[in-house]
């Protein structure tokens, strides 16, 4: 069955029928073809898939894309205004918390929903918010670096 | 004069130049190349672990709507395999299925429902066999053969003495023998493996987009198994979301994603789920480790005996370099003598291993590391002053002849005995709250920058980059190296700005395309900065030289009289001299588009040598060292160990770029941590029972401490600027520092990885037992 999915996409406003069984992931990636957002697991180990709906992060792997019907759904392709990157997106090229990327939208994400409710996280706000995101590059050090340093940029002004 | 002024980027902390692609979504990764009319492929896969195949029935999955091509065994006789003497593995199994999982059929259908619905209907028949999980009941006398041409499932023995370990012994004032047990584990890299395969049947082209380390053994083992010509096939690397050793070798996705779209005559996506990629493997073998160790008072290692066997899994893979790796790399951190080695490299009927970061060295270093730590303190000596008595003196050769330049381990050792207070804290830590124990513990470890003979040996350049430039004066870096996340891709841009003298924003690169670019022998062994940066340096100097040329030219002036001033060329200081881009217009007079070659080979010296069977491996132009202190709270009522800091020192050569170093050396850390303390596959006759990252247990950001990163820069005289690898090497010294440490504060030592929580309570509740509880303390 399928069923009628209004919501908020980016900011804009969409219309479309979706069955009942499609996941908001693969409703984004292979739908509207938004394929920033990433498939990592079997649902809900890793964190990759992470999208903001109504500012809060979620997993979209784990989330009916018909259950976002009258949402605002944020993905990465959302962030950064006019061509430029948001301060999370110059955090995490800048002081590279992101290497391969693959984890990256998805961290960018949760740290993009961390900041909105918490501007001024400390290290272990930062950690206790990306604490089910998985990245196999890193070793995290420099992600916790590149939200400090997306906090400062936001605080001053710096980046969107 | 002719000399470069330096742009300032060599050394800098300089971001990915793909960075801005990968934080806004815009980077394409394989499984994100969406096309209208794109097949979905899955695979039927062995539910046996070891068994005949006589017949596999597709013909009611053939015949459900939506269907368009089923492939199996009966369509492809041809074998594949990374190494040339070893290629075991039909990308669809065949006679037989050697391990759970193994493919054994595929489909590709309009969508993935149709295509999963499709597997649940082809049928199989089979006769069981007798099936072996460990080494032990594979070598076993009456035990059946996995592989017909490995009798009693030996895929390679391994033997060599150098020198005398019998005399070795003889002159310690010490010899002490340990076992070892470390898990299999895999690289679980964060993107899945993916192929898009698309076949032009009209012009009977294939092209395939692969998730890969290697674009060229993928095109090479493609050309194989489908039997066309090799000018047939285009292969291109998209994004890659990293791969730590799995994506060296081409896997058996790649292959049955073409297999799919030739039968289909269409375009195929085949995307593995998690449990999938867990399948296909390619980790490091659980590996049993017998080490006996002879020392003098003084700390000097006087022999070594090494005996190791690994559970390779059902294919050869990689696994004779694997098995020979870990008994070559016994030589070239310390100068050692008197050294015995037994290999056993073992087949099973568990999924095939492979490459995995620190590749055949990591757990050999594991058993080393803690013997020398458990002799230390026998001695009464300290952990640091062990590791000095045993320093080699660069350039030197080895007993097994690899030719070792630099030697930056000392300064390793020195910076992080600094950073972390070990001398006026190691054993002097205090106490923690309640149950909590400190301690210290400390290992060296390191790495080659790339096999100085690569895997396969045509005679051409180990490595070559051409660079392209036009009327529109932008410089076109075009390589084969294939940029993983480890930032191959940024390093290249900085190597040919600096030789230019320009700045990074002048320069583009081109990766990744078999059609466009020149091939190149890949991301593995950490050979694309050494081997790569170097035929770029090549490359931008050739390209340099036809500039310097033109602006000669065009001032009257002879060549060695101008001065490149990246964005000016000019004859000598008075002169206001030319733009860049003056320079292109005359240098383009002569032959329209500029494409200048590159070229990087190996010196015949670094090839290792013929001492024994294989000694060839373990050769490199450069090796890295890295030294480790890792502090950790155990908490004696729980078990749980938690690591507190790490300092780690890592002698790159020269930081060619601070930002990419430091990220490597703390990921190859991190990674050594994920090993060492929860990573281990676990298999229940022959079944995967940890295909997820919770049952696979990778530390999260809030079980993963801060790691400070110390840059040592030996400067080696080949590298390209002194330069050699930072990507793997900091990996191994992590496992046994940690359980160095953990010795440190609770006075047990654990010789099995990981050293999970369960295993740490029941080493302390036997030592309660046992009787003398906390008294130690």
């Amino acid at each position: 069955m399928a069923r009628i999915l209004e919501f908020v996409l980016n900011g804009r406003r969409r219309v479309d029928a979706v069955p009942d069984n499609l996941l908001l992931l693969d409703y984004l990636r292979e739908v509207v073809g938004l394929t920033g957002t990433k498939t990592g697991c079997d649902g809900g180990e890793c964190g990759a898939c992470t999208v903001l709906v109504d500012d809060q992060p979620r997993l979209s792997c784990l989330t009916l894309a018909a259950g976002v019907n009258g949402q605002r759904v944020d993905t990465v392709e959302s962030l950064g205004q006019d061509g430029r990157l948001s301060a999370v997106q110059r955090g995490f090229h800048e002081k590279l918390g992101s290497q391969c990327g693959y984890c990256t939208p998805g961290f960018i994400m949760a740290s993009a929903g961390l900041l909105r409710r918490n501007p001024h996280p400390s290290e272990d706000d930062i950690r206790a918010a990306l604490g089910s995101n998985i990245c196999r590059c890193t070793g995290y050090v420099k992600i916790i670096e590149a939200v400090k340093y997306a906090a400062e940029l936001h605080a001053g002004g710096l980046a969107p | 004069m002719n000399e470069v002024v330096p742009a300032h980027n060599i050394g800098a902390y300089v971001p990915m130049v793909d960075g801005p692609d990968k934080v806004s979504g815009r980077a394409k990764y394989t499984a994100d190349l969406v096309t209208p009319g794109l097949l979905a492929g899955r695979i039927f896969r062995s539910p046996y672990s070891h068994a005949e195949v006589l017949e596999v029935d597709a013909s009611d999955a053939l015949r459900l709507p939506g269907v368009k091509a089923i492939v199996t065994g009966a369509d492809c006789d041809k074998t594949f395999g990374v190494l040339p003497i070893a290629r075991s593995e039909h990308p669809l199994a065949r006679d037989k299925v050697r391990y759970r999982g193994e493919p054994i059929a595929a489909v590709a259908a309009i969508d993935d429902a149709t295509a999963k619905r499709a597997l649940g209907l082809i049928k199989l028949k089979v006769r069981e066999l007798p099936a072996h999980y460990t080494c032990k009941d594979a070598m076993a006398a009456d035990a059946s053969t996995i592989h017909a041409h490995r009798p009693n499932n030996i895929e390679r023995d391994v033997l060599f003495e150098l020198g005398s370990v019998e005399q070795g012994f003889r002159e310690a004032d010490l010899v002490r023998e340990g076992s070892y047990d470390c898990a299999e584990v895999c690289q679980n890299q964060m993107e899945m493996h993916a192929a898009v395969a698309e076949y032009d049947a009209v012009r009977e082209r294939m092209t395939v987009y692969a998730s890969t380390q290697v674009p060229y053994y993928v095109h090479l083992m493609l050309a194989q198994i489908l039997d066309m010509d090799m000018s047939r096939i285009r292969v291109i690397k998209p994004h890659v979301g990293g791969g730590f050793g799995c994506r060296t070798e081409a896997l058996n996705v790649e292959l049955i994603a073409a297999l799919l779209a030739r039968k289909a005559g269409g375009s195929v996506r085949l995307v593995t789920n998690r449990e999938e990629t867990f399948i296909t493997h390619r980790g490091r073998p659980q590996t049993d480790i017998r080490l006996k160790i002879g020392m003098r008072k003084d700390g000097k290692i006087t022999a070594v005996e090494c005996e190791c066997y690994q559970r390779g899994g059902a294919h050869s893979g990689y696994g004779i370099v694997t098995i020979l790796y870990s008994g070559s790399m016994l030589y070239a951190i310390y100068d050692v003598h008197n050294v015995k080695y037994i290999g056993k490299r073992v087949l099973t009927n568990t999924p095939p291993c492979g490459a995995f970061r620190g590749h055949g060295t990591v757990d050999i270093r594991f058993a080393f590391e803690n013997l020398l730590d458990e002799m230390a303190s026998e001695l009464g000596l300290d952990q640091m002053a062990v590791r000095r008595a045993n320093y080699l003196t660069a350039p030197t050769f080895t007993d097994n002849d690899l030719m070792v330049n630099s030697y930056g381990l000392p300064e390793c050792v020195d910076w992080v005995e600094k950073a972390s207070g070990w001398r006026q804290r190691k054993g002097k830590l205090p106490k923690g709250k309640g149950s909590i124990r400190k301690g210290l513990g400390f290992a060296c470890s390191h790495y080659i920058s790339g096999a100085s003979k690569p895997v396969n040996w045509t005679g051409e350049p180990h490595a070559t980059v051409k660079i392209k430039l036009d009327f529109d004066g932008s410089i076109v870096v075009l390589s084969g190296a294939a940029d993983i996340g480890q930032g191959s891709s940024t390093i290249l841009v900085q190597t040919v700005a600096e030789v230019l003298g320009l700045d990074l924003s002048r320069i583009r690169i081109v990766t990744g395309d078999s059609e466009v670019v020149p091939k190149d022998n890949g991301s593995y062994s950490s050979r694309v900065t050494f081997m790569v940066g170097n035929a770029a340096i090549d490359a931008a100097q050739n390209l340099k030289g036809m500039l310097v040329a033109a602006a000669a030219r065009k001032l009257e002036a002879k060549p060695e009289e101008i001065e490149c001033l990246g964005e000016v060329y000019r004859a000598g200081a008075q002169d206001k001299g030319l733009t860049f881009n003056e320079v292109v217009t005359e240098a383009l007079k002569d032959s329209g588009t500029i494409t200048v070659t590159g070229n990087y080979s190996t010196i015949p010296q670094s090839h290792g040598g013929k001492k024994y069977r294989g000694a060839a491996i373990g050769g490199t132009m450069g090796y890295s060292y890295s030294a480790q202190v890792v502090e950790v709270s155990v908490d004696e009522d729980t078990g749980v160990v938690n690591v507190d800091q790490v300092w780690v020192a890592h002698d790159c050569g020269k930081a060619l770029n601070r930002l990419t170093v430091e990220g490597q050396v703390q990921g190859s850390v991190w990674m050594g941590m994920g090993q060492a303390m929860s990573e281990e596959t676990g298999y229940h006759e022959g079944l995967l029972v940890t295909g997820n990252m919770l049952d696979y247990r990778v530390p999260t950001i809030q079980d993963s401490p801060p790691i400070e990163v110390g840059i040592i820069e030996s400067n080696d005289p080949h590298g390209p600027f002194g330069a050699k690898e930072a990507g793997e090497g900091s990996l191994a010294a992590f496992l046994p520092a940690l359980t160095n440490a953990i010795a440190d504060a609770i006075g047990v030592r654990f010789n099995i990885l990981p050293v999970t929580p369960d295993r740490v309570f029941a080493a302390l509740e036997k030592r309660r037992r046992a009787g003398n509880g906390d008294a130690a303390r």
